[in-house]
């Protein structure tokens, strides 16, 4: 039977609290905070990152598909799920999906995976979830919605967690969508919404599972459910049968927000990452239907200690201290940009260059052994000529070399910190900074880095690899 | 039949087989060995010179001052347009070919050659052209860099082709901070030190430009004008970086044994020196961001030649490609002048001011005088050429010592990647 066989989990670096959202609107304030991407994250990025925290330390040559699963992919068409395999080094011969549309999509891509590695066609495979979604400015949602990306590695052997019972079913509804021309989530009346939408699916769902596993409340460790809000889901707790301060996952509205299709899988993981071996999780997710699943952790959860998870990186934060920053971040307003040119988008250029700019991979010279990025034909050091091999560079840290903070710059966040790194103190790279505080950028402090969109130039997206300060607790 | 000679040293091995003793041992006497190259010293002089006003010429479009800059030189020469038997011409981004010469001067039948070297082009024009001169085929050649920075809008210089993700986010000032950045750290520079030892330079480069009456950017500012300016790349603010200027200069050369033909206080081409690398600082983690060895190289080059030992008490005036700031205390380091990481003794003694021990920039500098990308290294000569012949054109401008010996460094790139040409001109003995 499959199960979970490791986790990985992202949250962008950025808190705006509530309140300065309030602020803007004379509204009232939700309580606490929500993760939001930075200008230079979408989707596609926050899932690379999850799923390279997911198969930190697992041969990545192992995974057989990878499905990406998102109601905000970057492209409307064109696939995510290729460039996340490409930006996390996945080998070529396996089959991608994204799975889309639908708040639900996490769950439907994980209980696909689940079918794939029980009929045998896959070992083993990855499941993404992320999400950037928009609620319209000064709306609730605005204020509810959060970024955040989930990861889960489903296969057969070492699994962490069993998954003992999935349960799907399907429900036609108009309650909250968006049309292809959409910048911000419709919905229609709020009480139409939550009682024939969400209570009644959910209700229906986590019944109908019980049932079918014979278990009660109280057979249940720890219940991970989906909800819109904070107030829905104690209320959905309760309606449940479930113990709010002991048995159910905390959803982390104050700290995170609602991150859309990948809010459900990012409580799991926080669940997962307390849990014990013997635990048995309820876990339901809500869109266009339900998804309830019955899982049993097992004694190997111990060896999924080193993620970052969701745990690692709620605690590493920084925050967005103004509304008008997120405004621009998420090109919700026109703003004047510095008088430079715009930046080429060359698709054969990203697609001859796809290993050093999206696996990220250097060229270490088999003569000498130096290493290089971008990749060099001829060795910089011996002139060896063609006589080089690819080797991956995104999981080096490094040290800041020099830099300089460009106020000149095109960027979405000026000013643009310009940074020459030396990875594993030897591998130079020249590369911008992200997710940096500008007073404290310093030679000397400690980089990794992380997968980025570089610009949306040419009407499509151009990405990249960036340094960051490591992201740690 | 082919002369042996001729057969090219990368040709294919196997057809080249028959040659192979003749081939290899030409390869064997050149490989690993410096350019048996008779010097350039004293065979090539200036006999003309022009530069337009600098500046945000609105109301002038890059023929205007192609125009200007070449009748000056003319005149200066005394000779006609009809004279001139080849021209060389250089820009990087404001016209192709030597037809954007040959249109607005009329120039008919004649062989021209555009070049580019990025911002060292229009010191390219005088390299390029001189060596024709040398070779004797050319008798009066005409040597003219322009640029037309303004019409564009931009801020800072055009990218032109860009890498789409290894090329964005690049700007000049933004590669030449990251060198400053470094220089802080290793030399022990607190921010602040080596914000104000760069603001220095500013001040003194602004003060050269403000006698200037061709200067882009005519006005003296304060030490804390420099500080307080608005940030462009930290380290950097506005007044550590050059202007962005239109503008355009001219050259006439000739064979050094004619030159007496034109006029008596010509100038001679005493040294050349161009040292390009891969440009690689960026990707090798070997690079220290504080050396500049592709302007050592160019200076030993043109010291050679020339038969400079002491550069700093052979040479009486110097010109610097101050891009930005920083670049000129790099510089003064690279060529020689002040030992590494000490620059800024010299600059706090105020070693290279108009009437210092060493005038640098003694017309203001790309920083004043503007930067017209292709024009900026014939600018450079221009200055060095008056000064000579003590032709400044305000007395309180004319040095007050004897100037026989100068350097003109002008260059393109930055830290990691440098295209330096560095010109040694010398008046005749």
């Amino acid at each position: 039977m499959a199960g979970i066989v490791s986790y990985g989990a992202y949250i962008p670096v950025y808190r705006l609290s509530r309140a300065e959202i309030a602020r803007a609107w004379g509204r009232r304030a939700a309580p606490g905070e929500k993760a939001v991407a930075n200008y230079d994250e979408d989707s596609a990025t926050m899932a690379v990152e999850a799923v390279i925290d997911c198969l930190k330390g697992i041969d990545k040559q192992t995974v057989d598909a990878l499905y990406f699963a998102s109601t905000t992919s970057p492209y409307r068409e064109k696939q995510t799920a290729s460039l996340v395999a490409l930006a996390a080094d996945l080998r070529r011969q396996i089959v991608t999906a994204d799975f889309t549309n639908s708040l639900r999509s996490g769950t439907i891509a994980l209980r696909a995976a689940v079918d794939a590695v029980n009929s045998g066609s896959a070992k083993r495979v990855t499941v993404t979830a992320s999400d950037c979604r928009l609620g319209i400015p000064q709306s609730p949602y605005e204020q509810d919605f959060g970024d955040g990306a989930a990861a889960l590695l489903l296969g057969n052997e070492d699994v962490i967690c069993e998954i003992e019972s999935a349960y799907s079913h399907t429900d036609e509804i108009i309650d909250i969508w968006r049309l292809e021309t959409d910048q911000f989530i419709k919905a229609w009346e709020d009480r139409f919404v939550i009682a024939e939408g969400y209570v009644r699916n959910m209700k229906e769902a986590v019944s109908n599972i019980m049932k079918k596993q014979g278990l009660s409340a109280k057979d249940i460790t720890k219940a991970v459910f989906y909800a819109p809000d904070e107030r829905r889901h104690a209320e959905m707790a309760r309606e449940l049968g479930f113990d709010l301060k002991t048995q159910v996952q905390n959803p982390m509205f104050d700290r995170l927000g609602n991150t859309g299709c990948a809010f459900a899988m990012m409580m799991l993981i926080a669940a997962l990452e307390s849990s014990k071996p013997g635990d048995r999780i309820l876990f339901a997710n809500y869109g266009d239907g339900c998804d309830a699943f019955v899982l049993r952790v097992t004694p190997e959860i111990e060896n999924m200690r080193n993620r970052r998870g969701v745990k690692v990186h709620l605690a590493s934060k920084m925050p967005l201290l103004n509304y008008e920053k997120y405004l621009r971040f998420r090109q919700i307003i026109p703003v004047e940009a510095q008088a430079r040119e715009a930046a080429n988008a060359f698709p054969p250029v990203a697609w001859r260059e796809r290993e050093q700019l999206i696996s990220f991979h250097g060229s270490k010279c088999k003569r000498c052994g130096k290493i290089f990025h971008p990749m060099q034909r001829v060795c910089i050091k011996c002139g060896a000529k063609d006589e080089w091999e690819g080797v991956p560079l995104s999981h080096r840290k490094g040290i800041l070399y020099t830099y300089c903070i460009d106020y000149l710059a095109l960027s979405g966040d000026p000013p643009t910190v310009v940074s020459k790194v030396h990875l594993d103190g030897e591998i130079g790279v020249y590369c911008l900074m992200t997710d940096r505080d500008i007073d404290k950028v310093r030679i000397g402090m400690p980089v990794e880095m992380t997968f980025r969109k570089m610009h949306d130039s040419g009407g499509m997206h151009t990405y990249y690899w960036k340094c960051r300060p490591i992201r740690e607790a | 039949m082919i002369p042996e000679a001729c057969i090219p040293i990368t040709g294919n091995a196997d057809q080249s087989e028959k040659h192979d003793t003749k081939r290899n041992s030409i390869l064997h006497a050149s490989r690993g060995r410096k350019p048996k190259m008779e010097t350039i010293k004293d065979k090539v002089a200036i006999i003309g010179m022009g530069c337009c006003k600098f500046g945000e010429n609105w109301d002038k479009g890059a023929d205007d001052m192609i125009i200007d800059a070449a009748y000056e030189a003319y005149e200066d020469a005394g000779i006609d347009r009809k004279d001139i038997q080849a021209a060389w011409v250089g820009t990087t981004m404001s016209g192709h070919g030597g037809v954007t010469l040959a249109a607005p001067l009329k120039l008919d039948r004649i062989p021209i050659t555009h070049v580019e070297n990025f911002c060292a082009t229009g010191m390219e024009t005088l390299r390029s052209a001189s060596f024709a001169v040398a070779c004797g085929a050319y008798d009066i050649v005409l040597c003219v860099g322009f640029e037309k920075l303004k019409d564009t809008g931009l801020a800072g210089l055009p990218a032109g082709y860009m890498h789409p993700v290894l090329g964005i986010n690049v700007t000049a000032p933004g590669r030449w901070a990251m060198g400053a950045t470094r220089y802080f750290h290793v030399y022990g520079l607190s921010p602040n030190e080596g914000r104000e030892t760069l603001a220095k330079i500013s001040v003194k480069n602004h003060y050269n430009g403000a006698r200037h009456p061709k200067a882009h950017l005519r006005r003296e500012v304060t030490i804390e004008q420099v500080l307080n300016a608005p940030l462009i790349a930290w380290p950097l603010g506005l007044f550590d970086c050059c202007g962005n200027t239109d503008g355009a200069a001219a050259a006439i050369i000739t064979r050094a044994e004619l030159a007496k033909n034109f006029r008596d206080d010509y100038v001679l081409i005493k040294g050349i020196g161009l040292a390009i690398g891969p440009g690689l600082g960026k990707e090798d983690a070997d690079y220290d961001y504080v050396h500049l060895p592709e302007t050592e190289f160019a200076a030993q080059q043109a010291y050679q030649q020339a038969g400079i030992k002491n550069p700093r008490k052979e040479l009486d005036i110097l010109e610097l490609h101050d891009c930005f700031t920083i670049s000129e205390l790099m510089t003064l380091e690279a060529i020689g002048i002040c030992p590494k990481g000490k620059a800024k003794e010299d600059i706090d003694a105020g070693t290279f001011t108009l009437h210092g021990e060493l005038p640098v920039n003694a017309d203001g500098g790309l920083k004043s005088f503007g930067h017209p990308v292709g024009a900026s290294g014939l600018r450079e000569c221009y200055e060095i050429y008056k000064q000579m012949q003590g032709k400044a054109e305000l007395p309180e401008r004319q040095l007050k010592k004897e100037v026989r010996l100068g350097l003109s460094h002008n260059q393109g790139g930055h830290p990691g990647s440098l295209l330096p040409i560095i010109t040694i001109l010398g008046r005749k003995e």
